[in-house]
């Protein structure tokens, strides 16, 4: 059973058992670091690659600033000329921050989203990258529908019962639209 | 006490959920879907079971006034090192259940055993121990979970049978509370005998 305590063991104790797992946890951190940031690497070229047409070559990231935030974003040019882009795109879903990589085209539509990070509740607002027909509908989504769920007059039919969470989903691709007319803009200006 | 019985108390006579009411906040937060409640619990389960371990073999030169802040030391190191494990080896895992994992840490169950078994007995009861309340908590969970995405979601383990959204309430909190108690119920007028 429990030794008995007096000040000097209490104290060399817990700063020997803090010892111990700190250097511990040092150590996984140093060991785990690397595979970290391979799978997040992986993990965010491979939702690159799902949002934009296939057959590009895809540049390296890149930074715009719309309306003060700024974003990344990755462009897909095909013989020499940029054909669509990726954009990182961020909101804040029901349960914390929504993270979506969206694919653009030239002319504003929509090709392809996917979900990079999120903390929407499990079996609701979770759906947004698991529920198909959600999914489906933002697959050549036209530049003349209104990105926005159809109870704000928009478009999107919003997942059942996570109306925050696709309203969210859709404020993200609108932004990331609009990060791309900007840049659109720009460059036919110079 | 026999080995075997140590093992296969966690099931029923100490069944962490049904019996001993412990770790709710995981219980019905996580099991919105069999394999969230299976995952949560596997990995509640490896926590358990290593500080079961290292806490037994600790526990003699331990000063009994500082005995929780080490236990919770050890505890929170652990589910640490596993949530470090998971986000490099088993990513998609961890963009499910990354949220609850550090809960983990403040799961009466982990610190219950420490408490109440690990720090009066040798390494291998405490690990059987960890294993059998482990798995204990690993089935509640996963049928929990089970009966939660059948009423829900009309699905079980994500194969979808009943077309349909289901009933949505059993996907949010009350219906948690609601099959939680059902199964409670049952549980006790059946196998608790």
């Amino acid at each position: 059973m429990a030794a008995k305590s007096n000040l000097l063991n209490m104290a060399l104790c817990l700063t020997a058992v803090c010892l111990i797992c700190a250097a511990l946890l040092g150590g996984v951190y140093a060991l785990t670091w690397q595979p970290i940031q391979d799978a997040s690497a992986k993990a965010l070229k491979a939702s690159i690659g799902m949002v934009l047409p296939e057959g590009g070559e895809i540049s390296e990231a890149k930074t715009a600033t719309l309306d003060g935030v700024q974003y990344e974003y990755y462009e897909n040019r095909v013989e020499g000329s940029v054909n669509a882009y990726a954009v990182k795109s961020a909101t804040n879903g029901f349960g914390g921050q929504l993270l979506l990589m969206v694919g653009v085209l030239e002319d504003g539509t929509v090709y392809n989203t996917s979900v990079l990070s999120h903390s929407e509740t499990p079996g609701l607002g979770a759906k947004c990258n698991q529920d198909e027909n959600f999914m489906a509908q933002w697959r050549g989504f036209s530049p003349d529908k209104k990105i926005a769920v159809r109870k704000d007059g928009g478009d999107v039919d919003a997942i059942t019962a996570s109306t925050i969470t696709s309203r969210a989903y859709a404020l993200a691709v609108s932004n990331a639209v609009n990060v791309v007319k900007s840049l659109n803009n720009k460059e036919v200006r110079k | 006490m026999s080995k075997l019985s140590i093992l296969t108390d966690g099931f029923v006579k100490n069944n962490p959920t049904f019996v001993l009411v412990l770790g709710m906040c995981p219980t019905l937060a996580t099991t919105t879907s069999a394999m969230n409640g299976l995952e949560m619990g596997l990995a509640t389960m490896f926590v358990l079971i290593l500080s079961n371990i290292v806490i037994s073999l600790i526990a003699p030169v331990v000063p009994d006034k500082v005995h929780i802040p080490v236990y919770i030391v050890v505890i929170a190191t652990f589910v640490t090192l596993l949530q470090l494990l998971m986000q490099a080896f088993v990513p998609g895992v961890y963009q499910t259940l990354g949220l609850f994992i550090p809960l983990i840490v403040v799961n009466c169950i982990v610190l219950g055993r420490a408490e109440a078994f690990a720090n009066k007995h040798g390494v291998l009861e405490s690990a059987l121990d960890g294993i059998g309340v482990g798995l204990g908590f690993t089935l509640s969970l996963t049928v929990i979970g089970i009966v939660r995405e059948i009423l829900g979601s009309g699905s079980v383990f994500g194969w979808k049978f009943i077309p349909g959204d289901g009933i949505l309430a059993f996907v949010m909190a009350p219906g948690a509370f609601m099959v939680l108690g059902y199964l409670m119920v049952l549980f006790n007028k059946y196998l608790k005998k």
